[in-house]
């Protein structure tokens, strides 16, 4: 029940993102949805991903915000209005088909297939000594997973570095500075 | 619903014209895609994967989607990263955060 809530509230907050005229609003909207989201992990029992969720989201508005401030916000209107609504629903319909055939597939909502994560449940404490059996996983039995994530990370540092780097300036001995 | 929520990102990424927006729209549909697996992995009167004392093992929630959704989480805030600064170097070249203004990109 608290979850319907907490999917009520997420969706009226991404519509309102997605709507408002002004950047900013949007942005914390966003970010409204995002603690909401952090809140219904709660509920679905996964309080690492919360905490995960809740750091991430504070930097998300840190880096949008200081991507929009200082810089002019112009209304920016949408032309073709009949053509990119057209072809935008004929996408959302698509994924909705297929999303709906996918589905049926998927066991039901509660009773979860625990082939593999039995196995790490039982196994969890006795092998790695660790209680909170998430921990486990990414430390442990998956670890070369969050080797690699960690070299996910770095490599988008670089990439950062690299676009927002200014070219170094030349010294010319005739001219000076060029 | 967390169908609905896709689509609502979805439809953002496509209808918008203003970088901001399409950035927005891909944050909320990685937040739909994290709470889908998680929902996967949902388990009625679970709790969560914590070994304690007086509780036992067959009750709790699917660990593993928590475990990959968590990387997906790092690499979802990677991703925007990158995005932006992209986006803050549009600004500094064009001036502007609308797409259909860059003229520049076209062949």
């Amino acid at each position: 029940m608290e979850l319907h809530l907490i999917l009520l509230f997420m969706i009226c907050a991404s519509v309102a993102a997605v709507e408002s005229k002004d950047l900013i609003s949007g942005v914390i909207t966003l970010s409204a949805a995002g603690l909401g989201l952090s809140l219904a992990f709660l509920i679905l029992k996964a309080p690492n991903l919360a905490i995960t969720q809740l750091v991430v989201e504070i930097l998300y508005v840190i880096i949008l915000i200081r991507a929009i401030i200082n810089k002019d916000l112009v209304l920016i209107k949408d032309g073709r209005w009949l053509f990119n609504t057209i072809s935008t629903f004929l996408f959302i319909g698509s994924f909705l088909i297929f999303a709906f055939f996918a589905l049926k597939e998927l066991p039901n909502f509660g009773q979860p297939i625990m082939k593999v994560a039995g196995e790490y449940l039982k196994s969890g404490l006795g092998q790695t000594g660790s209680a909170n059996i998430v921990t486990a996983i990414t430390l442990n039995f998956r670890s070369l997973d969050t080797l690699v994530e960690t070299a996910i990370l770095f490599t988008a540092i670089i990439g950062v570095l690299a676009i927002i780097r200014k070219v170094g300036k030349i010294y010319d001995p005739e001219k000076g500075k060029r | 619903m967390c169908f609905v929520l896709f689509s609502i990102g979805l439809y953002c990424i496509l209808r918008k014209r203003n970088i901001i927006k399409i950035i927005i729209g891909i944050v909320i549909v990685e937040y739909a895609l994290n709470l889908f697996l998680i929902l996967i992995g949902y388990r009625i009167h679970g709790r969560a994967p914590i070994v304690a004392q007086d509780q036992e093992i067959l009750n709790m929630v699917d660990p593993l989607p928590q475990a990959m959704v968590s990387t997906s989480i790092v690499i979802g805030l990677a991703i925007i990263v990158v995005l932006i600064s992209l986006a803050i170097r549009i600004y500094e070249k064009y001036g502007t955060f609308d797409i259909t203004k860059i003229r520049r990109l076209k062949g």
